[in-house]
């Protein structure tokens, strides 16, 4: 009998090719599970949106019906949250007004992360006097303090609802801009930028393919944040009486209108001023989360 | 020192013209012809054409840029369409009660943030912590007129129902008195409270955890030294960027709350000459308003810089 056992090399089972993006994502949504705030704000979110959707066709009440007979009426069971000075259902607006703010929302956000993502790219990029002149002339546009440029824009292009969009994006871009620009300068120093370039990518290729995709984090991140203040920036606005216009039922501007009944009827301005509080709330609470999972770097 | 507040002062230059000509710009942007909007659809042709004179739109562009800037250098910018006032005059019998609202609800902002921010680090994840960023949370959440017309029904058209007595301590309208100006004060102040308390817990717990604090608790010295001594110091560098932004952004909320709490402030003038079309108004305002902000910002680079000295302009 042979005494010398045969040694059989044990092989490591080799694990299958994952896809790191796919992993990286798998880990995103653990760390997001793990935070109960956020959490809540994404639910609640996913709720607006429901809201944004279905609301209208389950409103109570049209929300541009007038009923002089029915006016600044408290809440009831019929009316839940009143009647404000044209006999109009509050709750029905509100709900009513919820896509109105979603979309103001979305839309600034996209067109502000559009062009500041774009402006950023570059600048960190190519640096030098392209990164000298864009970013010179973000400063310009930070130069004006708070709700001070929407303002400016909005006195130009006049006041409705699509301008109080694109001032509100204009408003987004320099800030979108100044993230991107820092993350490509740190990201673009590293390795695989050297190789993508050795391997003759051109630019393009590597800013949109390479870059962009490693940059993503800041970006959405900002996105959710900017939401909130999107959404609080479109309201004072109209609350100005320089965004939607009667009788649209825009948050803002229903709480404009509340202001001439604050004696007799406070609830005309108390349900939507709520109403804005809850929704900036749930994006700020999620953009929270989200920063603390993805980029915990952000949060100084 | 000097080198740093020279670079930084060459810095600000660019920004200081592109923000003139932004503003300069404003009423070249308007869609249509500014002349005959200012003066209004039923103007004849000959009143659109004194307004054009008036504006000096005749001029080509470079020139009209030039003769503003040379014009706003000495004080001149231009005259109220409305009233035929010096905006210049209008801005200065309004520019203190702004910078008085902003700066008191930065202090009331800087106090309160301060203290609700180093009482959340120092018990950070107890039941305090959490509720310290809750409020915080809805402050920042808050749209402030909203805020103010809140304040203005609780305290000042005295109407809390669930109270035994009269709540209306302070006055809903004006500026100059303290009973006009706690409302206002704490409109404006809360979403910058909430801001720098968040800040300050954040920067505070960074600095907590780093190795000289460890030494200085090792060494047995007092956690209150170490928590007012140390800590504290090295956690306000960053506060102090944020206090400067926020000056900034409540120097633009003025807007809002000027308009609730009907302030005869800068912001006002704003709205109003919005509405009325007053464009000269509206440039000369933004533009005081944003070189005010500029300079500010200056300002708080020079001491972040003083309290940092790490820190490069690069």
């Amino acid at each position: 009998m042979n005494d010398q056992t045969q040694i059989t090399p044990i092989m490591k089972q080799p694990t299958p090719p994952s896809n790191p993006r796919l992993e990286s994502w798998k880990t995103f949504f653990k760390k997001l599970r793990k935070n109960r705030a956020a959490m809540v704000g994404g639910i609640l979110i996913l709720f607006f949106i429901f809201v944004a959707i279905i609301g209208p066709f389950l409103a109570p009440f049209d929300p541009t019906t007038q009923n002089q007979m029915n006016k600044l009426v408290g809440p009831s069971s019929e009316h839940w949250f009143g009647t404000d000075h044209q006999g109009r259902d509050i709750f029905s607006r509100l709900i009513h007004g919820m896509s109105i703010t979603l979309f103001i929302g979305f839309t600034s956000v996209i067109i502000g992360a559009f062009f500041g993502v774009f402006l950023g790219l570059v600048s960190g990029y190519y640096g030098k006097r392209v990164d000298a002149v864009i970013m010179r002339s973000m400063d310009v546009l930070l130069a004006f303090p708070g709700i001070l440029l929407a303002l400016a824009i909005v006195s130009v292009l006049g006041g409705n609802l699509t301008n109080v969009i694109i001032a509100v994006g204009i408003f987004a871009i320099p800030s979108f801009a100044r993230i991107v620009r820092g993350s490509v300068l740190s990201v673009k120093k590293l390795e695989y930028v050297d190789a993508v370039k050795a391997l003759g990518a051109s630019d393009v290729r590597i800013i949109f393919k390479h870059i962009l995709p490693n940059v993503m984090s800041p970006i959405i991140v900002q996105a959710t944040l900017y939401m909130a203040a999107a959404i609080l920036t479109a309201s004072g606005l109209s609350f100005l009486g320089m965004g939607a216009q009667p009788p649209t039922p825009e948050w803002g501007a229903m709480l404009s209108a509340g202001r001439s009944y604050m004696f007799d009827a406070p609830h005309v301005a108390f349900f939507p001023g709520i109403a804005i509080v809850i929704v900036v709330l749930a994006f700020n609470i999620f953009g929270d989360g989200l920063r603390d999972a993805l980029d915990p770097k952000m949060k100084n | 020192m000097f080198t740093f507040i020279i670079r930084r002062s060459i810095q600000t230059i660019p920004v200081l013209i592109g923000v003139t000509v932004l503003v300069f710009m404003l009423m070249h942007l308007i869609p249509g012809d500014p002349a005959q909007i200012i003066a209004g659809e039923s103007a004849s042709e000959q009143q659109v054409e004194q307004m054009r004179e008036r504006l000096g739109l005749n001029d080509p562009l470079p020139v009209q840029y030039f003769k503003y800037i040379s014009n706003a250098v000495q004080g001149d910018l231009g005259s109220s369409v409305r009233n035929g006032r010096a905006v210049a005059d209008e801005i200065s019998a309004r520019f203190w009660t702004t910078v008085e609202l902003a700066v008191y609800s930065t202090i009331l902002s800087i106090f309160i943030g301060l203290i609700a921010g180093i009482i959340s680090a120092t018990r950070h994840y107890t039941l305090t912590d959490v509720s310290i960023m809750i409020v915080a949370l809805f402050g920042l959440s808050m749209p402030n007129f909203w805020l103010g017309l809140m304040l203005i029904q609780w305290f000042s058209i005295g109407h809390i129902s669930w109270l035994p007595f009269d709540t209306a301590w302070f006055s809903p309208s004006g500026w100059g008195s303290w009973q006009q100006n706690v409302l206002p004060v704490i409109t404006l102040g809360t979403a910058g409270a909430a801001i720098i308390a968040r800040m300050t817990r954040s920067s505070m717990l960074e600095v907590i955890g780093q190795d000289f604090i460890r030494t200085a608790r090792a060494k047995g010295v007092k956690e209150r030294v170490v928590i007012y001594r140390h800590a504290l110091k090295n956690a306000l560098i960053p506060v102090v960027t944020i206090v400067g932004l926020q000056f900034g952004s409540l120097l633009g909320g003025t807007v809002l709350t000027e308009t609730v709490f009907a302030i005869n402030g800068m912001g006002r003038l704003i709205i109003d000459a919005i509405r009325a079309r007053d464009f000269p108004v509206v440039q000369g305002t933004v533009l005081v308003i944003s070189l005010l902000f500029v300079l500010v910002n200056f300002l708080v680079d020079i001491s972040y810089r003083y309290l940092n000295k790490r820190v490069d302009l690069d």
